[in-house]
């Protein structure tokens, strides 16, 4: 039987990068206990199937845009795990030379516009992506990743009116954990219940996804990506997630805000056993291949800290470069 | 040709849209209003609602967007009806337009004007009478530019539009109507270049924007009195040009800046930590300031007049500073 969308590489490739993500930051959480990274650092552990489901509909000249939480929608959009690795040490080597840091990869060739940590600020970043592919007349998407603790935020109000009033090409994505740091949806948002109804509210074509699922995460942005590729204006998506571990390194994965039992409850839907589980029980894999990747993987993120432990810090003359752009 | 600020500036932008079709127009009434003070007249009917894009009263939301159409390669001029609502978007300057270039190492620009008026007209009220240059001069990743006359502005607005960087462009109410000569055809003005606007001998007056006019007939009166004072125009607040004005106090030896803006942390403040620097030892009196008053804006007229610096009191300071009766 042939399934649309089940393709065994197809199916492959999803749970791949999920895994490059899943290893990627557990390593990133041993990197910052070492002090190898610093500062702020906030993990994708469980959201993963979000930004893969996602970036798999996308083309490689469709923009991508993400909060704070964006070493996943980096990777996922293919970035060199090494370069990304390096920019959490503070490398010269790093995707931004060391001046971004976790909360702001970007890598302008992979349309990989940034990560931004005022939440709810680069919603309206992504509507003028959207607004120049339009005037350009390009047939290109910019998708946007962003928390359910956005939602309040007066920019993303401006933005979403702005992205329905001019049918902007722009797919809003609400990575909906639960959580705005520890404050639960329900004491931070009124419509807490259906996030979705902001975007219906100024007339934006929405759908709720389990973002648990990579599958139906991407089935839906295809079919959403599409349209909004043929002109149909924007359109937001409520992806229902979770996130394993805490809003970020001082936080603990449960305590003041959440219960160890829900922690567990929701890692028992943990994106990567259950795309394994489809897997397997459709015949589009053994365990063999899940060991192989494993390897891969773990080979892949093991140079990815090799390449950063080893790369030079950026030196004194890079503080005053950049600042402004010279030609 | 003699043309007014407002004209001058139409004329800026209307020849720079007219040779890059991705620099757009955008904000409150720049469309089918011709512009909150017409700055945009006949632009919509030229160019088009594409280009000629009115926005709702969003200024987060058309700035934001403005920034991000800048950083997918167009080159927007958004239009503040006021600098005062630039306070709305000011996480999408600060945050975003003034830091994109250097975050991501130089991989994104943002090659973006925003203009509109700054300071007070007559009588507006606390709240739409502000200048906030400092403010904006404040933060790395900025270029600021507050022209005074109908030349400059023209100059300098093309080649803020010309630049790859994010240009705040202060204007003024209050200059929109005032005439001047403006050069015939096509010309730019560098940004971050002063002009000595009178040329003097004992005293030197910085001044910008609507400050400058003051600070000119200032001068006048003090000429008949046989005091000379040299004026000086930095035109662009950030980069400044402290070199020019260094060169004249060397001359002169006095030093009086004037601005409209708030004294507490004022732009006066920054020049003057500049010129004793660089100059100290030729200074012959300690620099004079000549600002706004530390208080929000109030509606009645005698109240907002002793609010705002004007020509008796530069003239006050050039004389307290020359000695003079």
């Amino acid at each position: 039987m042939v399934v649309p969308g089940m393709d065994r590489s197809d199916v492959l490739f999803l749970y791949r990068q999920m895994l490059l993500i899943r290893r990627f930051e557990e390593k990133s959480a041993e990197m910052y206990a070492l002090a190898k990274i610093a500062g702020f650092l906030h993990l994708y552990i469980g959201e993963e199937a979000v930004a893969v489901g996602a970036i798999a509909a996308l083309r490689p000249d469709d923009y991508a845009i993400s909060a704070y939480r964006d070493h996943g929608h980096c990777l996922a959009r293919g970035s060199d795990p090494g370069h990304v690795m390096a920019e959490l040490f503070g490398k010269a080597t790093g995707l931004c030379q060391g001046k971004g840091g976790s909360m702001h990869l970007v890598d302008a060739p992979r349309r990989f516009m940034g990560g931004y940590a005022i939440v709810g600020g680069h919603i309206p970043l992504a509507t003028g992506l959207a607004f120049a592919t339009k005037y350009q007349k390009l047939d290109l998407v910019t998708v946007c990743f962003f928390g359910e603790g956005a939602i309040p935020s007066g920019q993303a109000h401006e933005a979403l009116n702005l992205a329905a009033l001019w049918k902007l090409p722009v797919v809003f994505i609400c990575e909906n954990n639960r959580y705005g740091m520890g404050t639960p949806a329900e004491r931070a948002i009124a419509l807490y219940a259906g996030v979705a109804e902001t975007a219906r509210s100024y007339g934006i074509m929405a759908e709720r996804v389990d973002g648990m699922d990579v599958l139906a995460v991407r089935d839906v942005m295809r079919k959403v990506v599409e349209q909004v590729r043929a002109g149909q204006g924007a359109f937001f998506i409520e992806a229902m997630t979770y996130r394993f571990l805490g809003h970020s390194m001082s936080d603990p994965a449960h305590g003041h805000y959440r219960t160890k039992e829900e922690v567990e409850d929701h890692r028992k839907r943990d994106p990567l056993l259950m795309l394994k589980e489809t897997i397997l029980s459709n015949n589009l894999g053994a365990e063999t291949d899940f060991i192989q990747l494993e390897r891969e993987v773990g080979e892949v993120v093991t140079s990815a800290v090799k390449f950063a432990d080893e790369s030079p810090f950026p030196t004194p003359s890079a503080l005053h470069t950049h600042v402004m752009r010279e030609e | 040709m003699l043309l007014s600020y407002r004209e001058a500036l139409n004329q800026a932008m209307r020849e720079e849209m007219r040779r890059n079709s991705r620099i757009f127009l955008i904000g409150e009434e720049v469309g089918y209003y011709q512009g909150a003070f017409k700055v945009s007249k006949g632009f919509v009917e030229e160019f088009g609602p594409q280009r000629v894009v009115d926005t709702p009263i969003t200024e987060a939301g058309f700035t934001g967007l403005a920034i991000g159409a800048a950083m997918a390669g167009l080159h927007p001029i958004v239009e503040l009806m006021t600098m005062n609502f630039g306070i709305l978007a000011l996480d999408q300057i600060v945050n975003n337009a003034a830091k994109i270039h250097y975050m991501s190492g130089g991989q994104l620009s943002v090659p973006l004007v925003i203009r509109g008026p700054g300071s007070a007209a007559h009588q507006l009220g606390a709240q739409h009478s502000q200048s906030l240059e400092a403010w904006f001069c404040h933060v790395p990743g900025l270029k600021v530019i507050a022209p005074a006359t109908p030349h400059d502005a023209k100059g300098l607005l093309k080649s803020a539009i010309r630049d790859n960087n994010p240009v705040i462009f202060i204007e003024a109410q209050l200059l929109y109507g005032t005439k001047g000569d403006v050069g015939d055809g096509e010309y730019t003005i560098p940004i971050g270049v002063a002009e000595v606007k009178r040329v003097g001998r004992d005293a030197t007056i910085v001044a910008y924007s609507k400050m400058l006019l003051l600070t000119l007939e200032a001068a006048e009166q003090l000429s008949r009195e046989d005091i000379e004072v040299e004026v000086i125009d930095p035109r662009t607040l950030k980069p400044l040009d402290l070199a020019t004005i260094v060169a004249s106090v060397k001359k002169t030896g006095h030093l009086v800046i004037v601005e409209e803006g708030w004294r507490f942390c004022g732009l006066g403040a920054q020049i003057a930590e500049s010129v004793y620097a660089a100059a100290f030892d030729y200074l012959d009196a300690p620099i004079q300031r000549v600002t706004g008053e530390d208080v929000p804006m109030p509606y009645s007229r005698p109240l907002e007049d002793a609010a705002i610096p004007d020509k008796a009191r530069v003239i006050e300071a050039v004389k307290a500073l020359c000695g003079a009766q």
